[in-house]
């Protein structure tokens, strides 16, 4: 057993090995919110360079807006026709824009769920972690899903561009305070996490000065959110005097500026960040968190960070280039990182609902019902301790930061049981609406993942395929087929039968006989240690 | 060979497990602690601590009704009206919030303490790393993977978690309330805590035949759910049979606060032997609107306040009732206080140190130093500068509440730090030193204000002697004196003022029981 994480040696080189069900599901596992069986038999077809070009550039269109799926007898949206979107309407009314909050995590969810095959969601979420925005701190619901979307638009292009629109992103000039930040009344919560979280970092090694906080937020006075929810920059609420920074800035002075031209020290404040080495190994350490392993050692830092950063700044801050060049490598296919992540609520959850092919009432045409589901699975991410769009402060989750832990954070004696919970429901009696169950089909699931369901052997092997990243002894297998699908038996044709009988006669008697087993035995995969893995 | 004994078998290090450059994860091989050299503490004190996420306002918490006009003038938008202010029987210069009046009666009843302007010598601002510097009780500029408490524990519990639950070690070392992991009880190995949202849910997880984890880092994060999953079934029995062991519990209030105290309460009073809990309450991050405008005493700092007073309040009245009240103190924190001056927004940036609190019947009571002081004309960088260093507080309640030995005390610490009397003689049977000087004659600065140089005269009662110059954000820019001295007496040292811009300097001196500071002026 290894006693502390371990490093693997190899750098950014592209990786040469085989291209294999394994390597192809380790890429989809982290790109994707867990991996469908049909999507690795896709993708495994297309080989590394094509999976990883076709994964990084997303064709489908952005998700459509969320809905008014929350009139009720009591409270009615009468600025939205019901099954519309809410997002261009503002509105006063405090309920009506906790619902909309609501909806709109709820139409998240679905969107997470039915998302399209690319990075784009995962890419999302990340940097809905990194930017770290609350929603219950936004408040207003039209500016919440404002910033989300300003998120994905700019999740895999240019780093420097969506630094600058979310600086001004009326979401986040509500979130930190930034609207409030006058020359008489400068507020620095902005200033101080832009530089802390958002670009240089706070590392051992990065050694801004409390001043630099003070003058980021003096370049940043006067930018202000109107009535319909965009921002503009108010040159009367600006400090124009000169911000001077300190060494680590090079002592650089930002000349402060009258009229429209204040707003273009915010250009200049980005461009002084970008120009620190620091920023782009920062990010680089995140993103590596984020799709390889917490764990950085010097080896890693050398080998991955540093090359990583200057691919980031080589191509002028373009996300892409960095992430190609990460999924390409053979640091990233070293078996050291195999189903190393343990998995986050979300990828919990939701991976399992994928993987499973649960399906979900459509999210237009059925909406109604599609909401309410998807609040269930809300409801679950919140339990285990991923409450969406609401992480627990502006620096995102703690197991993506928190040392020595890390992502084990997610797991502990309160959420394991839950996790567990959370898929047995899904086995055993899903979620009911209208006469509408959303719930794990065991017997279609066995039918499409595995090329012979009726040869148990070849069903484990399947299944431990989709649903365990590492590898599992045989004789585990040899014995849940025998305690399992066998019923103790040493003969392999009691399942093949009873599979069989299943295909030809479906009766109750027969269903049973074959889904009590297959449920008995996805329960026991999916209870494993090794399926909080990914 | 199992870890068990290769942790007897290894070395002992003083030293702490300090990491430079980046924040990364080392996991030691060896316990910080020498299991062999300490002697496990055998009492059956339980210690509860609140964390009170974001970064709690200290000068609207506890006042300097004493500097009222200089208060007001910091912080006209969110000053509590002189009036409102709740007095605190025999100390006339402090008062406390008027949504504090559970505390105020605590207060009076000899069972808090409130101790002045706690934080550190360079104090940080950003949330996070202010609060790993809480929970790790390190320097600023230290990096500590271990808790303050995961380490104590670790000292008293060597090897865990092998061998544990045992005959006679039940229960989980240490608690934390709700979902989430915390870095207090980190230990050199693992984590000694254990989350429990509701200990009447338990879910029986799997124990699984197990195969060898792979050597890869799948194979350690695999051994980790798996000793958590182990855990979680080994105590959710005990923990569920003390949690419905209690079937009457007194009234509290329903704020996500009062609730986990409800349960801390049910948990020791059902006869769990568990040493420390932990609790947390947020939404102390209050840069804007934190008072109401037309009424200051009311708004959101005011509600924070509130359902801490009351839910402190309602705990002590539940634990008198169930008779545990000898057994059990807590503590609240908060990562760092807030500026001196308020902002435009009606609210207050990150700021450095502010008082905190020590509650039970066994708390000595009291209010430990002196007000800030609060300059007449105040920037918008002005901090109050640390009084008493947060590590003497923790120091104490090891020393005074756990009774752990002096030696032992260095180990867990991994520094020497004075300790405070605040927890009553009794409690461990020990002697506390008792103050030779007034706190207030222990410095004399002059000339003050100064411009070319000031010669302070400081008093030690003998031993090591601390005295440090800090400015006006409550950071120390000059050692003056670090020294052990074997006699008590006067001694003086001189502060040039050359390097020095005009402004407001504290001078800082910390000697056993003494913390204390006092505010010189440089023109």
């Amino acid at each position: 057993m290894p006693l502390s994480p371990l490093t693997s040696n190899l750098g950014l080189e592209p990786y040469q090995g085989s291209w294999t069900k394994q390597t192809t599901t380790h890429l989809l596992n982290r790109v994707l919110f867990g991996a469908k069986q049909s999507e690795v038999q896709n993708f495994l077809k297309k080989g590394l360079n094509n999976a990883v070009a076709e994964l990084l550039n997303p064709t489908a269109p952005l998700p459509t807006p969320p809905l008014n799926e929350y009139n009720s007898a009591t409270v009615i949206d009468a600025a939205v026709a019901p099954g519309t979107t809410w997002i261009n309407q503002p509105t006063a009314d405090g309920t009506i824009n906790s619902l909309r909050r609501a909806s709109f995590k709820k139409w998240l969810t679905g969107v997470m769920i039915q998302q399209d095959i690319s990075i784009r969601e995962k890419l999302t979420l990340f940097w809905a972690n990194h930017f770290g925005t609350e929603a219950d701190t936004i408040s207003n619901a039209n500016m919440l899903y404002q910033h989300h979307d300003t998120l994905r638009k700019n999740a895999i292009g240019n780093f420097k561009t969506m630094i600058k629109a979310v600086t001004i992103d009326p979401g986040m000039l509500r979130y930190l305070n930034g609207y409030l930040n006058t020359a008489t009344a400068p507020d620095e919560n902005y200033g101080r996490e832009l530089q802390e979280l958002f670009t240089v970092g706070k590392d051992n090694a990065v050694q801004y000065a409390e001043s630099d906080v003070k003058a980021a937020a003096r370049v940043l006075t006067g930018w202000r959110i109107n009535a319909s929810y965009t921002s503009y920059f108010d040159a009367t609420r600006h400090d124009t005097g000169n911000k001077q920074f300190s060494s680590y800035y090079n002592n650089k002075i930002i000349i402060g500026k009258t009229g429209q031209a204040g707003a273009t020290e915010t250009d200049e404040l980005i461009d002084m960040l970008f120009g620190k080495t620091d920023m782009a190994k920062y990010i680089c350490r995140r993103l590596y968190r984020w799709f390889v392993y917490y764990y950085i050692d010097d080896t890693v830092e050398k080998n991955i960070i540093t090359p990583l950063a200057e691919i980031f700044i080589s191509n002028n801050f373009e996300i892409k280039p960095v992430l190609s060049a990460l999924f390409k490598s053979v640091h990233f296919y070293d078996q050291l990182y195999i189903g190393c992540q343990i998995k986050s609520p979300i990828d919990h959850v939701i991976g399992t609902l994928r993987k499973t092919n649960v399906i979900f009432p459509d999210a237009i045409t059925d909406y109604a019902d599609a909401y309410v589901h998807f609040n269930n699975m809300v409801s679950q991410l919140t339990s285990l301790g991923q409450n969406l769009a609401d992480p627990p402060n502006v620096a995102g989750w703690p197991a993506y930061y928190q040392s020595p832990e890390f992502h084990e954070l997610w797991i502990n004696a309160d959420t394991l049981p839950k996790r567990n919970k959370f898929t047995d429901l899904m086995l055993e009696t899903g979620y009911t609406r209208n006469g509408r169950r959303v719930i794990i089909d065991t017997i279609g699931l066995a039918k499409s993942i595995s090329s012979n369901p009726a040869d148990p052997n070849q069903l484990i092997q399947d299944l431990f395929d989709l649903l365990i990243a590492t590898d599992i002894e045989q004789s585990a297998k040899d014995n849940l087929k025998k305690q399992i699908l066998l019923s103790g038996q040493t003969s392999d044709y009691y399942w093949t039968d009873a599979w069989n009988n299943y295909q030809s006669n479906q009766n109750t008697i027969n269903f049973n006989l074959v889904n009590n087993r297959l449920k008995a035995l996805i329960k026991y995969i999916m209870n494993l240690p090794e399926y909080q893995l990914s | 060979m199992k870890r068990r004994n290769f942790l007897r078998n290894s070395l002992a290090v003083l030293t702490p497990t300090v990491i430079s450059g980046n924040p990364i994860h080392v996991l030691n091989n060896h316990s910080i602690v020498d299991p062999e050299v300490l002697a496990k503490v055998d009492n059956d004190r339980v210690l509860v601590i609140i964390q009170l996420n974001g970064g709690n306002d200290g000068l609207n918490t506890v006042l300097p009704v004493n500097q009222y006009g200089q208060y007001y003038n910091a912080r006209t938008n969110i000053a509590i009206p002189e009036k409102k202010i709740l007095s605190l029987n025999g100390y006339s210069a402090t008062g406390l919030h008027p949504a504090m009046t559970s505390m105020q009666r605590l207060f009076n009843e000899g069972q808090l303490d409130i101790v002045q302007a706690v934080g550190y010598p360079q104090p940080n601002f950003s949330h996070f790393r202010a609060t790993d510097i809480w929970m790790s009780g390190s320097d600023s500029n230290e990096y500590l993977n271990t808790g303050w408490a995961g380490r104590f524990l670790d000292s008293n519990y060597p090897g865990y978690p092998d061998n544990y639950p045992n005959e006679v070690d039940t229960d989980p070392l240490a608690i934390q309330i709700g979902s989430i992991t915390s870095l207090t009880c980190q230990g050199p190995l693992v984590n000694m805590g254990m989350s429990i949202a509701d200990p009447n849910s338990f879910y029986n997880l799997f124990d699984a035949t197990e195969q060898a984890v792979p050597n890869t880092n799948a194979g350690y994060e695999l051994s980790f759910i798996r000793r958590i999953s182990k855990q979680t079934n080994k105590y959710a029995a005990r923990i569920k049979a003390a949690s419905d062991a209690v079937t009457q519990q007194t009234v509290y209030p329903n704020t996500s606060l009062a609730n986990q105290l409800k349960i801390v309460s049910r948990l020791i009073k059902g006869g769990l032997k568990t040493k420390i809990y932990l609790v947390n309450y947020g939404g102390f991050d209050t840069h804007a609107n934190q008072a109401v405008a037309t009424d200051t005493a009311t708004g959101t700092h005011a509600n924070l306040l509130g359902a801490i007073s009351e839910a402190i309040g309602a705990f002590q009245n539940d634990i008198k009732n169930q008779e545990i009240e000898d057994r059990v103190i807590g503590m609240t924190y908060s990562e760092f206080g807030r500026r001196i001056k308020s902002n435009a927004s009606g609210g207050t940036d990150h700021g450095a140190a502010a008082p905190l609190f020590l509650f039970g019947k066994n708390v000595r009571g009291g209010v430990f130093g002196e007000n800030p002081t609060i300059p007449t004309t105040v920037t918008v960088s002005d901090n109050v500068p640390y009084q008493h260093d947060f590590r003497t507080v923790y120091n104490s309640i090891l020393k005074y509440w756990f009774c752990v030995k002096e030696a032992d005390n260095l180990q867990i610490m991994l520094k020497q730090y004075p300790t405070l009397n605040l927890i009553n003689a009794s409690a461990c049977a020990i002697e506390m030193e008792n103050p030779v000087f007034e706190k207030n004659a222990m410095i004399v600065a002059y000339p003050n204000p100064f411009s070319q140089q000031s010669r302070v005269e400081f008093k030690t009662e003998g031993g090591h002697t601390l005295v440090q110059l800090l400015d006006a954000s409550g950071t120390v820019i000059k050692l003056l004196v670090d020294a052990t001295y074997n006699y008590a007496g006067m001694n003086s040292v001189t502060i040039q003022g050359g390097d020095l811009k005009p402004g407001v300097y504290y001078i800082r001196i910390q000697n056993g029981v003494h913390q204390y500071v006092k505010t010189i002026i440089k023109m």
